[in-house]
């Protein structure tokens, strides 16, 4: 099956424009014979955290590349804080701060040249140079370390460094290009709750990563990049719901094949079950599960297992992947049942 | 934002074949630029103790020993033949040569004519070296990303590694210069008859006509970095452009600019007007996507 990018709400009324920070419409780029862009669309709200989610050659560096006008897409239109980054790049960049996959930072200077260095660029008040490093180094735990080569520094400084110096000249729309690429879990951790932060102080924020366990609790919208294209793009509620539309109850039973009658059950949504594997049970909602377990006792079915289960991002990345790809069906739609079909048997 | 700045698109579609608009050089960013390679270059030993060492060879060590045996060696016949090896000068360089014994004679022409070309070959090595590895070296190290992402317009970015590439080399060039000017008066004065060195000829080429042939061999190596793939194929090939410094060396060191009729004043000229245009023909090698290191876009 071929992909089809799911392309966004394409208002062009200025009230939806100005919810977003970055638009993205019909986006194509090549480097040579390789599509890294692929009639990419997306937007990215404003204030808020959104991931792009993507396999290494997705296109999600060449998109952030994109939206501060490092690089210039001839194909498509691209909106950033209002300019197109093409043509209007000098007024994208310095409201931009980018840490990329590499810290991007000079080795033979110590931590504070690279942050003068990147508040020179930037155009801070030179009266507030000073103030604005220790203060973002103090933000990010690398004051004791500023006055030291940065080649000594270990990779989870780096990255506060980097952090330190994209905020510096305090940006309206921050990028993160795999962030915490190359750090332990701990550091990893801390990095995602500085970003964390950085969306709670009013920034907008893009991240990319393919690491679906960063982007959990995290996104507020995410886009599932593929071959250049989006796939899929919304919050992670909304996606979720669009191929979970309800709450979903795994079921274990002594016998797991009497689980099967539950399957044309009023307010069962869809069901699947594997021969000897326990139940999935998609319902119309969380409040059926005491109906369900009470109707199958009643009918003498030995329950062992009630979970109820809330799709993870990866539960939904895998899914929106595999329909894309037409491996597979997206859950909902397998074993469907109507769902005004009444309950046999328990008599709810 | 500047009175200068454009009006935001709102999302409007704008042709994208439109180039970028240009803005006016914002020279403090440029000199930003500049001022952190040479911060970069000062910290990093290994590169300015060789570039150090390499002024001190060639502005110090060997004219003294030279010029010191010349003139302290008491060998008349040593002297003749080293003496002989002038006759190669045009006779309009032979004819200013000063001196009052042969030894002086000799002295003087090794001071102002044959040492010539160090004058043009320690620039010539360090801003080359450094020149090569400028842009390449953001891309090797992955700065370029930063730089791609920043503000900094190209030509900011340009001017300043060539700023920062043409420092180095000229400054050791000039001090040594200073070096070498009192080591060959304090040798043979006595025997040319007083100081004598610099010439007016060596000011015209030390501050006219050396800047902007190092300027102009900077902006092909300067293309060249930011096209090549490593830093080593940038000093590979930064070798071949050094030609026309290497052409202006041998000039000097045979006489051929400076002891004829050509004036110095004129080659200088026309060597301002080339490497003028040069540089602004160089300045559109330098591109985000080749910082990127991705220039094979489409």
């Amino acid at each position: 099956m071929p992909i089809t990018p799911v392309v966004p709400p394409t208002s062009d009324s200025t009230d939806d424009q100005t919810q977003f920070d970055v638009s993205l419409r019909d986006v194509t780029h090549r480097f040579g014979d390789v599509v890294a862009l692929d009639h990419l669309s997306f937007d990215v709200p404003r204030h808020q955290i959104t991931v792009l989610l993507g396999p290494n050659g997705a296109g999600k560096t060449t998109a952030i590349r994109s939206i501060t006008g490092a690089l210039s897409p001839r194909a498509g239109s691209i909106t950033t804080l209002g300019f197109d980054p093409r043509l209007d790049g000098d007024d994208v960049r310095p409201r931009c701060g980018v840490v990329s996959a590499k810290p991007a930072l000079y080795d033979r200077l110590s931590g504070y040249d690279n942050l003068l260095y990147s508040a020179q660029l930037y155009s801070v008040p030179k009266a507030d140079v000073d103030q604005r490093i220790q203060a973002a180094a103090a933000r990010f735990g690398i004051d004791v370390a500023l006055d030291h080569a940065v080649g000594g520094y270990s990779t989870g400084m780096k990255t506060r460094l980097a952090l330190a110096r994209s905020i510096l000249h305090e940006p309206d729309l921050v990028l993160f290009d795999e962030p915490t690429s190359g750090l332990d879990p701990e550091s990893a951790h801390a990095v995602l709750e500085l970003i964390g932060d950085m969306s709670e102080a009013g920034r907008t924020v893009v991240m990319c990563t393919h690491l679906l366990a960063e982007a959990e609790g995290l996104a507020d919208h995410i886009v599932v990049l593929e071959a250049g294209a989006a796939l899929v793009c919304g919050s992670p509620t909304e996606i979720t719901r669009r191929y979970w539309p309800g709450d979903m109850v795994r079921l274990d039973a002594e016998v797991p094949d009497q689980l099967d009658r539950i399957a044309t059950w009023r307010g069962v949504v869809a069901f699947e079950r594997q021969p000897g594997q326990p139940a999935e049970v998609h319902l119309d909602g969380i409040g059926r599960i005491p109906e369900l377990v009470a109707g199958l006792a009643a009918d003498g079915v030995r329950i062992t297992r009630v979970e109820p289960h809330a799709p993870t991002l990866e539960d939904l990345y895998f899914a929106v992947r595999r329909e894309a790809r037409g491996d597979g069906l997206a859950p909902v739609v397998r074993g469907v049942v109507p769902t005004t079909t009444e309950k046999i048997g328990a008599g709810a | 934002m500047t009175a200068a700045a454009a009006t935001p698109t709102s999302g409007r579609h704008t042709s994208v074949d439109a180039a970028p608009r240009r803005r006016p050089i914002n020279m403090g960013r440029m000199w930003t630029v500049a001022s952190t390679d040479l911060k970069q270059l000062i910290q990093a030993r290994d590169y300015w103790v060789p570039m150090v060492a390499l002024g001190a060879i060639f502005f110090l060590v060997v004219p003294t020993i030279l010029l010191f045996t010349i003139t302290h060696l008491g060998s008349v016949e040593i002297v003749s033949k080293i003496s002989k090896t002038l006759e190669i000068l045009p006779p309009e360089a032979q004819a200013k040569i000063r001196g009052t014994t042969p030894s002086g004679r000799t002295a003087y022409a090794l001071a102002v004519f044959l040492f010539a070309p160090v004058a043009v070959v320690v620039p010539l090595t360090i801003s080359t070296a450094v020149g090569a590895a400028t842009l390449v070296g953001e891309r090797e190290r992955g700065t370029g990303e930063f730089l791609a992402h920043s503000p900094a317009t190209t030509r900011e970015i340009y001017i300043g590694k060539l700023i920062a590439s043409l420092v180095p080399g000229y400054v050791t060039t000039v001090v040594g210069f200073g070096v070498y000017s009192l080591v060959v008066n304090l040798i043979a004065a006595g025997d040319v008859g007083g100081w004598f060195f610099p010439t007016g000829p060596w000011l015209i080429l030390m501050f006219w006509v050396i800047p902007p042939f190092l300027a102009f061999t900077l902006s092909l190596v300067l293309r060249l970095s930011a096209r090549v793939k490593s830093t080593a194929a940038a000093q590979q090939a930064s070798g071949l452009v050094s030609l026309p410094l290497i052409m202006l060396a041998y000039s000097q060191s045979t006489g051929a600019l400076f002891g004829t009729t050509i004036s110095p004043w004129l080659v200088g000229a026309l060597a301002w007007v080339i490497a003028i245009w040069s540089l602004s023909r160089g300045v559109r090698s330098v591109t985000r996507a080749r910082l990127l290191g991705v220039a094979n876009e489409v």
